[in-house]
């Protein structure tokens, strides 16, 4: 693991990794869009609104799972004290804030005709607004922190607390009564048909891809932005 | 022990600090952040009447029934061991409310014990089963919903 957090090693494995996991991001995606969208059967209650699943939950997986690159790289940081984990962390909040608004985004467009309604605010649907409001929070504390020249560890303990959001998403409809439906999918259980189930699958592979190719697009541009005003520092003290 | 693993400790501990309170919140929250009444907890411990909530269960089989107005329905919510509440509702209901699914009732409990609803929401249960399927599939499906709504064991 030390290997990698190498800056110069990283580089290296960044430069080739970015483009395979984007264009296979993208690939996988679109195929699994188009399965979902175009050629699943419609679902024997909800007809073809069932269609929007396949950007509704990959999304809603990659909010979740945004954040928790989050809390772990800002774990490895506050522990190994490396600046390549404090620089994946503030490479992911900004994609995990847009998955996080197309979840919240195609779950409401999804309510309306399913449940009868836009918006409930349940349990479910609460606490994703509120890691929706992390997110925001968190990009704002870690651009700040940067230009006023405070210490990252501040972000960092941000990230790590606000992953105390993640259990409670998860567990919201299990505890609480709500209207959101119950998880589908448990360990070893699906109670989706292999015929939704498979591109299903995809889409969350696909997206996930996508999401690893931009997290490693803005680091490398994270570390570019280092170096270029590191650059202008020095020659800044030989004009001096 | 090197400052590296000291703080590797120190901030272990404070996450399980920080679950643990995460975890007790949300248990003492658990009343509270109810998006609903399941019927039993209505029956057991009635809200006032008059006092706008809401009522949350499957739909009864054969309860659904349509008044001559053509716009007033009645049907009866069921919970666990054998609670049900009948409930009214004028007004248009969602197209996934239908016997046997569940539903989430706006409204307040009138005397007699039965349920004014003001607005109707269809509760989706987790099962995803295409159309063609639904001959053969519809009775497992139906068991796996009963079986796995949440609050409804």
């Amino acid at each position: 693991m030390h290997g990698f957090a190498n800056p110069k090693r990283f580089l290296s494995l960044a430069a080739w990794l970015t483009p395979a996991l984007l264009i296979g991001g993208l690939l996988t995606s679109a195929a699994a869009l188009y399965w979902g969208l175009f050629q699943v059967p419609p679902d024997r209650l909800m007809g073809e609104t069932v269609r929007i699943l396949f950007l509704h939950v990959p999304a809603a997986w990659l909010g979740m799972g945004g954040w928790m690159a989050i809390a772990l790289s800002s774990l490895a940081f506050l522990v190994w004290r490396h600046p390549l984990a404090a620089l994946a962390a503030r490479a992911a909040a900004l994609p995990g804030l847009a998955f996080t608004i197309i979840c919240l985004a195609t779950g409401s467009i999804w309510g309306r005709p399913t449940w009868g309604t836009w918006w409930v605010w349940d349990g479910r649907l609460t606490s994703m607004l509120v890691l929706a409001f992390l997110y925001a929070a968190y990009i704002a504390l870690a651009q700040a922190a940067q230009r006023e020249g405070l210490s990252p560890r501040i972000p960092a303990l941000f990230g790590l607390l606000g992953a105390i959001n993640i259990p409670i998403i998860n567990r919201s409809v299990v505890w609480w009564n709500s209207l959101h439906q119950p998880p589908s999918i448990t360990v070893g259980k699906s109670a989706i048909d292999a015929e939704f189930l498979i591109p299903l699958l995809v889409a969350v592979i696909g997206f996930s891809l996508l999401f690893g190719g931009v997290v490693l697009a803005r680091m490398r541009a994270l570390l570019a932005d280092i170096q270029a005003e590191a650059r202008l520092r020095r020659r800044a003290m030989e004009a001096v | 022990m090197k400052p590296k693993h000291q703080r590797l400790v120190l901030v272990v501990l404070a996450l399980f600090a920080l679950i643990g309170a995460g975890l007790l919140a949300a248990y003492a929250l658990r009343n509270q952040a109810s998006y609903f009444y399941l019927p039993e907890q209505m029956l057991e411990n009635p809200p006032e009447p008059g006092q706008a909530v809401r009522l949350g269960g499957m739909v009864e089989e054969g309860s659904l029934q349509t008044a001559a107005d053509g716009v007033t329905l009645t049907f009866a919510v069921t919970g666990n061991d054998g609670a049900r509440v009948p409930v009214r509702f004028s007004g248009i209901a969602p197209d996934l409310f239908v016997e046997g699914s569940g539903v989430v009732a706006e409204g307040r409990l009138g005397p007699g014990g039965t349920f004014i609803a003001d607005n109707l929401l269809a509760k989706h249960d987790e099962n995803y089963v295409p159309r063609e399927l639904q001959e053969m599939e519809q009775h497992r499906a139906a068991e796996m919903a009963e079986e796995t709504t949440v609050g409804l064991e």
